[in-house]
């Protein structure tokens, strides 16, 4: 099957996954360095999942995500540098070094945040959506979680109520079989998570979340129908993750040879490949995103390494609009 | 004069009318009336689209009011009392209050939560909570808690125009007090204490519905001799530290009034900040009314043995004074 799509469009997408990719490598190389603390969750294997999503919505959708964020804020429109200087709890960083790793933000790039309590930011991507809809904002708003979420009331509260108030809210669940070391089928009752959300009169399809193209088609037509009728829709994105939980997790809970079959569907490797079939793309092409990638992800550590640290004098600022002392 | 449900009323009223960006909703709001009849006649006067009835998911209704205030609007959110909003606490403590700091100052959540709190009807252990400490104990949220029709009225209105999440505590037992009410008068600060009435031998310190209990023990008092002032403490998050230090800087004596369970209460903190800011100006050791620390019984003899009585304060203002 040809992939239907123009040679721009493709370049687009793979620099997209490849940049996530190499950025997360450095995070993880960071981390061993013990430049980045805390928590870190790697996006490495679910890149397309983020990347046809970011590309199928609109400039003008809020977004709301989870701890493994960094990829769906740098196709977001975050820079790298912000990310990375984040991480390293800069001042510079996106959140101003006060979030970290999990809790990157964005107001200009409506990046309501990386939310790091499971399911805590479905009631909020509800709430968007209802403001909008109370504005009569032509708006949707795309709510990341995992599957691991399905199991929090809040995710069944949250359909019961967008669904009951009719508000535009994309849920997208990122299904990548672990809620952090626990399996699909150790922690639902109903491994067809798409099951669910029609109880609560939402529709729910699902999609292959390592084929970038259709989830990119998957989301804009989701999101799109939740844009006409102002009625909420949930899409599961079925993925895997390649790497640990977080860089704390020993994954004695998975085999290697699981992680080497799933990698044969690795989302990159298997879109370069298409795109090459199809002669959309050349073996020069990529070797020039490479280039492009590890250009961007150094400029991005520099700005990270450059950047001040906010004085801790300044440590209450923004707990409240005025300081209450 | 005013009942304190009407004060509230009118504050809603107000704030519906004024601000297209605020709206309503909580459970039974709307077509019920409120669960203490305070929203009564809002939904025929303003529609269902700006007061809304949820469905019973205090911890999603709570974080969809924290989102619609992220999107722009002033959301007001009535939790039907403190006792179900433990199912919201996860939104309150995680997201409310930390998403302007976490963000680094990009995002802010303006809205209003209201809730009922306290014992004295004898629902027993289930809804009889006081736990307006466990809000005022987290930075980035503020906590209001009105005794006075007035101060319901007013507070409300202060909270929805508050850019920070701020929680607001309404006594259950104080839905039908009447009091006068001035909509014209410019209330005084939402965050600052109040003396309630002036003694010169002891401060008793109190907020919410014990107000009242002491403002009555205070009379008890003073047939007996002994001169009380009334602190109402109104902010519980900030605590107003100067009115509670000046106070007993004058009377060199306190107690503090409380309807939480006395271990880890803000008859706690109240006592600390004394200790620690007006140690020398004390006569006498602080003393603390609070709850017996049992769950709250049923029965009414029972129940008004756990929750703080006018008897208790006058026997503890004596002690202080020397004279109990």
């Amino acid at each position: 099957m040809t992939l239907d799509i123009s040679r721009d469009h493709a370049l687009e997408l793979l620099r997209d996954m490849i940049r996530i990719r190499r950025l997360e490598e450095k995070s993880a190389e960071l981390y061993a360095k013990q430049k980045i603390r805390g928590f870190l969750h790697l996006y490495i294997g679910e890149e397309a999942v983020g990347v046809g999503a970011m590309h199928a919505l609109r400039e003008d959708d809020n977004i709301v995500a989870t701890y493994r964020e960094h990829g769906h804020a740098l196709v977001r429109g975050i820079p790298a540098g912000e990310i990375m200087a984040e991480m390293y709890g800069k001042a510079n960083g996106c959140s101003g070094g006060r979030g970290g790793s999990m809790h990157l933000f964005s107001a200009d790039r409506r990046f309501y945040g990386g939310h790091a309590i499971v399911g805590g930011g479905m009631p909020i991507a509800v709430g968007l959506a209802l403001a909008d809809k109370m504005k009569a904002e032509p708006r949707v708003t795309a709510c990341f979680f995992g599957d691991g979420a399905t199991d929090e009331g809040e995710f069944h509260e949250s359909l019961n109520l967008a669904a009951l108030w009719k508000l535009p809210v994309l849920f997208l669940c990122e299904n990548n079989e672990y809620a952090m070391g626990t399996a699909l089928y150790r922690h639902v009752s109903d491994r067809n998570i798409a099951n669910n959300p029609p109880a609560y009169g939402v529709p729910a399809d699902s999609v292959n979340g390592m084929d970038v193209v259709a989830v990119e088609r998957a989301v804009h037509n989701e999101s799109e129908l939740v844009r006409e009728t102002s009625q909420p829709r949930f899409l599961e994105l079925k993925t895997y993750r390649f790497r640990a939980h977080s860089m704390y997790d020993a994954e004695l809970y998975r085999s290697k040879e699981e992680v080497e079959e799933h990698k044969k569907q690795d989302p990159i490797d298997s879109f370069q490949e298409r795109a090459m079939s199809d002669e959309l793309i050349t073996q020069t092409d990529i070797d020039a995103i490479e280039a492009d990638a590890a250009e961007e992800i150094a400029a991005a550590v520099e700005f990270a390494e450059q950047g001040e640290w906010e004085p801790a004098e300044d440590i209450t600022r923004h707990t409240y609009a005025r300081d209450l002392s | 004069m005013t009942t304190y449900r009407d004060a509230v009323r009118t504050a809603l009223q107000t704030l519906l009318r004024e601000d297209p960006r605020v709206f309503f909703m909580g459970e039974d709001v709307g077509r019920y009336g409120g669960p203490y009849a305070v929203s009564k006649g809002l939904l025929e006067e303003f529609g269902e689209d700006r007061v809304r009835d949820t469905p019973l998911c205090e911890s999603t209704f709570v974080g969809a009011g924290i989102g619609a205030a992220l999107g722009g609007m002033r959301p007001i959110v009535e939790v039907m009392t403190v006792n179900f909003s433990l199912l919201a606490l996860d939104q309150v403590v995680n997201n409310a209050a930390v998403m302007r700091h976490m963000s680094g100052g990009q995002f802010e959540v303006p809205i209003a939560v209201r809730m009922a709190t306290g014992g004295g009807k004898q629902i027993a252990a289930q809804h009889s909570h006081s736990l307006e400490n466990w809000y005022a104990h987290v930075p980035g949220i503020k906590v209001l808690a009105p005794a006075t029709v007035q101060d319901a009225h007013d507070m409300l209105l202060a909270a929805v125009e508050d850019p920070d999440p701020v929680f607001v505590f309404e006594h259950q037992m104080l839905y039908g007090i009447e009091g006068p009410l001035d909509i014209d008068s410019t209330p005084p600060s939402p965050w600052k204490a109040a003396i309630r009435r002036d003694g010169a031998d002891v401060s008793l310190i109190a907020y919410g519905g014990s107000v009242h209990k002491a403002l009555t023990a205070a009379v008890e008092l003073e047939k007996e001799g002994v001169s009380a002032e009334v602190v109402d403490l109104r902010s519980l998050r900030p605590l107003d530290r100067d009115t509670i230090i000046g106070s007993v800087s004058r009377t060199h004596r306190a107690v503090v009034i409380d309807e939480a369970w006395k271990t880890g209460s803000l008859a706690s903190e109240i006592s600390a900040i004394l200790a620690e800011d007006a140690f020398y100006e004390l006569d006498a050791p602080v003393a603390r009314v609070c709850t017996l620390e049992v769950p709250i019984p049923y029965a009414k003899h029972l129940e008004e043995a756990a929750i703080p009585q006018v008897d208790r304060i006058v026997e503890a203002a004596k002690r202080t004074v020397g004279d109990g």
